[in-house]
């Protein structure tokens, strides 16, 4: 623990104290953002789209203008904001329950279209706001509050490997699936969050990257274990790494 | 489209109803249109698929319904004039995004080409939506405002008027069509596009990127601080009562000294003034209050035409069970005897013919 580095805090986020729990991954992930926002200089041409979940009040702690959308409607919400301002810069944030559930179509045909977004997918296997109940990523076995004896294939289906099942469409450009367990996860997934930013300005066309990402709380577990379940769990179903590069 | 053009910037044409509302809002300067196909409303997607591309503004069909509305809600909070339209069973997948839309506060026109319900129902005209598109539709406390053309100049005129009055007020506003309008083909003089107010209010509050001001967010959800969403419904209602206040439309055709008064709108006014004026050539007193708003509902209108003819009667008609019957009811319930407001409708794609109607007038005549 000699060589911890502490960064300034980057101008595009809030002091605004945030609601998230302890240990939770979304505030890392803002923190990434907001990095890679300031090095790119994009802030005030950024839109961003708050999704149903945990980061629905991402507009407290990041400057830039936000729209709020229904569960799941980012990519439909996106994609009308992007065809107006096509010299704009859109993000979409969505988590598991939000893009891989309810809002199945309208990620698929956003990517589908080749809408030249950048999405951050945030897979942390639940429904956190909600209190921890089985999302599409909820891996076998997992015990949910509506899974109360762990997920089964019969009756409940596999986890949904979003990379992969976005990769069989042929617009989408930008595939990646990294983690935030790990520094040396998170600083790889700080580059797939700049490699996906700087596609849409270069206008590449449709970018993702899916985060693993920690609910300790949604999980009931603590703040290390919930590392441990991503190392052990998590990373075997959902192996890292790009899925699509077309450049 | 056949066109007589007179010279001027005004050209009498001909077309079917689904596409006037298309050229209007064209005209009315909509820079996005997004739909879905769904019977009896395609003929405007497909025209502004079309038009859209000849003008170099934003088409796309989208995945769904939902999918739709969830772009007309991106659009109009980028600033954007935005337009959809559909049928029925369409508009009750949009009800999610036309609630977000009003609790955002955005403004948007969306075209309701009613069918008959519920369910699938059929294809044929029907008025089964009034409940639906007067009463919000979607969850939460809100109204939309709703405009119910009877031809295709009204089509036409309306949809322009419902392009400024959304962002006038802020809010969503709805044609409500029918199948009969929307497969009408008559001619109408088409204009260039009339505003209805001087000026309209700047949207400052659009999502454009933040460039040398404070971000802006559009938001619908109001967790804190205290009372915030009680705030925000309260801010909510104090417009919808304003609006009351201004924008109660209707029309009224031969109502003095009458004794039987037609209440209809769209395209069952049409089909009673038919019949009325058989009844009036005959030399009876019927006379026909038409709604043109649908909300806000002419009240004030109507009670008085009521007070005007002491012991008149109202005869609702409607291609429902009667649900526009409801506002009535309630507008007359402390000027006119219950028993002396009678209805007349079928649901399920029932069309009165002018004959049925004559009939019908009769009838309660001759009791």
């Amino acid at each position: 623990m000699n060589n911890i580095i502490v960064k300034a805090q980057p101008k595009s986020i809030t002091t605004e104290s945030t609601k998230y729990c302890p240990g939770c991954g979304h505030g890392i992930i803002l923190r990434l953002i907001g990095e890679v926002v300031d090095e790119l200089g994009i802030r005030e041409k950024m839109i961003l789209t708050a999704p149903v979940g945990c980061a629905v009040v991402i507009y407290d702690y990041i400057f830039c203008d936000v729209v709020e959308c229904a569960h799941g409607r980012a990519p439909a919400v996106g994609t009308a904001i992007k065809r107006v301002h096509p010299d704009k810069f859109v993000l979409i944030y969505q988590g598991d329950g939000d893009l891989a559930a309810i809002g199945t179509a309208e990620i698929i045909h956003a990517a589908n279209r080749g809408e030249n977004m950048s999405v951050i997918f945030v897979n942390n296997a639940t429904y956190g706001m909600t209190g921890g109940q089985m999302a599409p990523t909820t891996l076998i076995g997992q015990k949910t509050t509506t899974s109360p004896s762990g997920r089964t294939i019969k009756g409940m289906g596999k986890p949904i490997r979003v990379c992969e099942l976005l990769a069989t469409l042929e617009e989408t450009k930008y595939l990646e699936r990294t983690s935030i367990h790990s520094v040396r996860n998170i600083n790889k997934t700080k580059a797939a969050i700049r490699k996906i930013f700087q596609n849409q300005l270069n206008g590449i066309g449709f970018s993702l990257v899916e985060i693993l990402s920690m609910c300790p709380v949604g999980w009931r577990v603590s703040p290390t274990e919930a590392v441990q379940f991503i190392e052990e769990q998590m990373l075997s179903y959902f192996p890292l790494g790009v899925y699509k590069d077309t450049e | 489209m056949a066109e007589n053009n007179t010279g001027s910037d005004t050209k009498r044409v001909l077309m079917k109803g689904n596409e006037a509302v298309g050229e209007a809002a064209i005209k009315a300067g909509c820079l996005c249109y997004f739909a879905y196909p769904i019977t009896p409303q395609t003929e405007t997607p497909e025209y502004l698929a079309r038009r859209m591309e000849e003008e170099n503004l934003i088409f796309l069909q989208a995945e769904s319904e939902i999918a739709a509305i969830n772009m007309v809600f991106g659009a109009s909070a980028a600033g954007a004039r935005v337009m959809t339209s559909s049928s029925s069973p369409g508009i009750s997948l949009k009800q999610e995004g036309i609630s977000y839309i009003a609790g955002g506060e955005l403004p948007c026109v969306i075209i309701n080409v009613v069918r008959g319900g519920p369910g699938l129902g059929n294809i044929e005209a029907s008025q089964a939506d009034y409940f639906q598109s007067t009463r919000g539709g979607g969850h939460g406390d809100y109204r939309c405002i709703v405009l119910a053309p009877n031809c295709l100049q009204e089509c036409y005129d309306m949809v322009m008027n419902a392009f400024d009055l959304a962002d006038y007020y802020r809010m969503p506003v709805i044609i409500q069509s029918d199948g009969i309008i929307g497969q009408l083909v008559e001619p109408f003089e088409m204009h260039p596009y009339e505003p209805m107010f001087e000026k309209l209010p700047p949207k400052d509050w659009a999502l454009t990127g933040c460039a040398g001001r404070k971000p802006n967010v559009v938001r619908t959800l109001f967790l804190n601080p205290p009372n915030g969403l009680e705030l925000h419904n309260k801010k909510l209602d104090e417009k919808y009562k304003k609006i009351y206040k201004e924008l109660r439309w209707a029309e009224s055709f031969n109502c003095d000294n009458a004794d039987l008064i037609i209440i209809a709108y769209g395209a069952t006014s049409r089909i009673a003034k038919s019949a009325i004026k058989r009844h009036n050539n005959n030399g009876k007193k019927i006379g026909l209050f038409r709604p043109k708003t649908l909300w806000p509902w002419p009240d004030i209108e109507l009670i008085e035409i009521a007070r005007k003819n002491k012991g008149v009667r109202f005869l609702v008609i409607e291609m429902s069970m009667g649900q526009m019957l409801e506002d009535v009811l309630l507008s007359l319930m402390d000027v006119v005897p219950k028993k002396d407001i009678l209805f007349y409708g079928m649901g399920g794609g029932w069309n009165p013919t002018p004959d049925l109607v004559y009939e019908k007038i009769s009838e309660i005549l001759n009791k």
